[in-house]
């Protein structure tokens, strides 16, 4: 048999950073193909190849055995290719039907038919054992699961050949995503060639019949799934030394600066945790894409309500709830989106940098600029940003350059304890450097640090103590030589118990 | 230490010295240069006194409804507002207050409305426009029932003293104005709380992880807002001597068009005071120059609208190019 798609040694560039390399992909009908990969080994990047959203910059992407060139997204779709995507492309305020049937409403002369419509949409929502539902239903009034069959619905309306599935389960309960595996196996004996991408290992034993590894945007391996288990899956997606990109942890670690006792971050049910940070240590937080790594950042910062819990730095207790409170008490937050909850796009290098230090620099609320432009010059002079002036606005800076204003604001306020989220997500391989370099000093000064990252090697490298969380709770606690990207990943999704 | 920013020269140019404003400002001055030109009644004495007294009072709203703007919201009541103030001045003159007392009354009033104008933006997370929309109803119907919808005179002389008199050859209503303009853009420029408008305006959750009071600022600003449309109103009963209910009426948008005109952008963080103001005034000139140069009124109307959708455009492909 011939695979429906097939991929040939295709690379593709970003600038200099190259996300993939001599890859190769066959998906073949009647068969689920798992991609499996760490965070930024380039699965995204893939993805996006085939359904045409990134045009290669090397390789044959073959589609029924024909060289297709570059396709657009809906020369793509025309050719077959369906993609369920991980963050649902609904539309939530109109009807399931229109939704389903968006682009191509059944009309006369511009007038919708609304009987053809929902006649139209209720045979489309057979397809996936939804023919009860009420096509008229606005999406926002429907579970995730349920969102999550109308996607497929409406892919499945495009008569793809080939499913791609982007973290499908990412937002699914168990018995949910039970049930979504056996809908996408219902699928495949239809003949569709399937693509399933997850972080959850289980669910890619569970339903694959064929794996394809990569690793650091190259092709690892591929071969049946059957050939595979646990441990030898995970040494496939991992197989890399660290690299000496980190810094040496030659630090003297001292007093208990941040403690957090009993907290529970707002909408965890039962449970509780419980951490010290000590003076010039780093702790690193892994955990899967929402294990509730960023809402435990956030709680500590203040960014979101808690249900409970006391939260101490320097013996002091700050209450919790407010980032304004944080901040005084030397806490500072460095988010993962930096766009949408750090940088102030429209105002100076300068304003971005000194924002969070204001009061201090301030006498009778009047800024003193001299001072403010001081330590500007002192904290992003020491980060080495290259920028023309302070004066240009933040948005012209790279995301290296922008990670290092956010960081120079929070320099500049001598916070105590820092809380970094995935810091070098956006960020090319020499700045990231600069950044670990930076996170390893300011421990050595005497901060206690967090680091957040999905990266493991990052987390690894750079911390002393690595937290593993697990459905918004502690699942384990792991020191620097005992955590392994083995061990951190067992952790982190079976919570320990194999 | 190479790569770090290049130190600038200290070269003072015009647009260090009005900054965001810069814009406005270049077109104001080939606005009044072009009406010097076209009619020797524009640059005289008591036109430009005339001018001034038309521009200060709607100046000093636009200011207020700069803060709003910059923080990315919009008030709409301010010309409700102006006109409560004004005749709440007035009621209070009529009924043998005395003078000071009158006025601090009416700012009062006006206070208040912006108080919770910035209460239920701020801390009920309504969206500013409808809120204001709303107050606009609400101040000017309060006005009208208190009033009965007549004029409240006559009022003490002594009271018109204070929009018609003048220091030093100069109408004090162009003094306030100037001290308006000049105290905001200071503010806004070398004060935390002006950097705190700009942050908020800019991204409010960014500014919110950054410590910034956003609540608190939020409701100083509508505050403020309302009590520049307060000493709108005041000036307006005092220079016709008399409490009119429906003074103000539309001057939101005139505010807000002045706003505009002066390179302040409705999606926030992006503007200044004397942009505001050479807004303000850019409007006022086109229209005293159009009465000069005997222009029909309504083609001013048109000018005005096709300055604004100019001015926006302007910024737009300005902000396109540099992203």
């Amino acid at each position: 048999m011939s695979p429906y798609v097939e991929l040939r040694n295709v690379s593709k560039a970003f600038g200099p950073v190259w996300a993939l390399t001599d890859v190769h992909l066959e998906l073949y009908p009647g068969e689920v193909n798992c991609l499996a990969g760490e965070n930024g080994a380039g699965k995204s990047t893939l993805i996006k190849i085939l359904t045409g959203a990134h045009q290669r910059d090397a390789g044959d992407y073959l589609i029924d055995g024909r060289e297709v060139g570059n396709p657009t997204p809906a020369q793509a779709r025309q050719a077959g290719i369906g993609v369920v995507y991980q963050e649902l492309s609904l539309l939530p305020d109109l009807s399931v039907a229109e939704n389903l049937l968006m682009g191509r409403l059944p009309n006369r002369r511009g007038i919708t038919r609304p009987r053809e419509l929902r006649r139209q949409a209720t045979a489309m929502l057979e397809r996936v054992d939804q023919g009860h539902l009420d096509p008229d239903t606005p999406v926002a009034e429907l579970s995730l699961a349920v969102r999550q069959l109308v996607e497929i619905a409406k892919v499945l309306g495009q008569n793809p050949k080939v499913l791609i599935f982007d973290e499908p389960t990412t937002a699914l309960s168990e018995t949910e995503t039970a049930a979504l595996l056996g809908r996408i196996k219902g699928l495949r004996d239809d003949g569709h060639a399937i693509m399933y991408v997850s972080h959850h290992l289980e669910e890619m034993f569970e339903i694959g019949d064929r794996v394809t590894v990569l690793r650091d945007g190259k092709f690892a391996a591929s071969g049946p799934m059957r050939d595979y288990d646990h441990d030898s899956l995970i040494a496939t997606m991992v197989g890399r030394k660290i690299e000496s990109l980190y810094p040496a942890s030659s630090r003297t670690i001292g007093e208990p600066r941040l403690v957090v006792e009993g907290l529970r971050p707002a909408g965890v049910h039962s449970g509780q945790i419980d951490f010290t940070v000590r003076r010039g240590e780093i702790l690193g937080v892994a955990g899967l894409l929402g294990s509730g790594r960023t809402e435990l950042l956030r709680a500590i910062f203040g960014a979101d309500p808690i249900a409970a819990g006391r939260i101490g730095i320097d013996g002091v207790e700050v209450k919790p709830g407010n980032p304004r409170t944080a901040v005084r008490a030397g806490v500072g937050l460095l988010t993962e989106d930096r766009k949408q909850l750090g940088l102030m796009l429209e105002l100076a290098i300068r304003e971005n940098a000194s924002i969070a230090q204001l009061p201090q620099i301030s006498r009778l609320s009047l800024v003193d600029t001299k001072a403010e432009r001081s330590t500007v010059d002192r904290y992003l002079g020491g980060l080495r940003l290259r920028a023309k002036s302070w004066e240009q606005p933040v948005s012209s800076l790279s995301g290296g350059n922008q990670q290092k204003v956010l960081l120079a604001r929070w320099l500049a306020t001598r916070a105590k304890v820092l809380l970094f989220d995935e810091p070098t997500k956006g960020v090319d391989v020499g700045a990231k450097s600069e950044i670990y370099t930076v996170i390893g000093d300011l421990a050595a000064e005497g901060l206690a640090v967090i680091v957040v990252s999905s990266y493991l090697p990052e987390v690894l490298g750079l911390a002393d103590r690595v937290l593993v969380m697990r459905e918004g709770l502690v699942a384990g606690e792991l020191t620097a030589s005992e955590a392994t990207e083995e061990a951190v990943l067992h952790l982190a999704s079976t919570g320990g118990s194999k | 230490m190479t790569t770090t920013a290049v130190k600038e020269e200290r070269v003072i140019t015009f647009g260090d010295v009005f900054g965001r404003d810069a814009g406005g400002i270049i077109v104001l001055l080939v606005l009044f240069g072009a009406m010097t030109l076209l009619s020797d009644q524009f640059l005289t004495g008591d036109n430009l006194a005339n001018l001034a007294r038309q521009v200060a009072i709607f100046g000093i709203i636009a200011i207020g409804q700069l803060l709003v703007i910059l923080t990315a919201g919009i008030d709409l009541s301010v010309g409700s507002v102006l006109g409560l103030s004004g005749c709440v001045t007035a009621e209070l003159l009529a009924g043998g207050v005395p003078i000071p007392v009158a006025i601090l009354g009416g700012l009062a009033v006006a206070v208040i409305a912006g108080l919770i104008n910035g209460l239920l933006v701020a801390f009920a997370g309504l969206p500013p426009f409808i809120v204001t929309l709303g107050m606009l109803g609400i101040a000017r119907g309060v006005v009208l029932v208190f009033t009965n919808a007549s004029t409240i005179q006559p009022l003490p002389d002594a009271f018109g003293e204070i929009a018609n008199g003048s220091l030093i050859g100069v109408p004090n209503l162009l003094w306030l104005f100037a001290v308006v303009a000049i105290v905001t853009a200071f503010v806004l420029r070398r004060t935390v709380f002006g950097r705190y408008i700009y942050a908020i305006g800019s991204n409010p959750e960014s500014a919110r992880l950054a410590g910034v009071p956003v609540k608190r600022v939020l409701v100083a600003v509508y505050a403020i807002a309302g009590l520049l449309a307060g000493v709108g109103g005041v000036l307006f009963t005092s220079r016709l001597n008399a409490g009119i209910p429906t003074a103000g009426t539309g001057y939101e948008l005139n505010a807000i068009a002045a706003c505009v005109i002066g390179g302040a952008s409705l999606f926030g963080a992006k503007g200044g005071a004397f942009g505001a103001a050479a807004g303000a005034l850019i409007v006022a000139t086109l229209n005293n120059g159009g009465n000069l140069l005997a222009v029909n009124a309504f083609y001013l109307q048109i000018i005005i609208g096709l300055l604004i959708l100019v001015a926006v455009s302007f910024d737009q492909w300005q902000g396109r190019r540099s992203r």
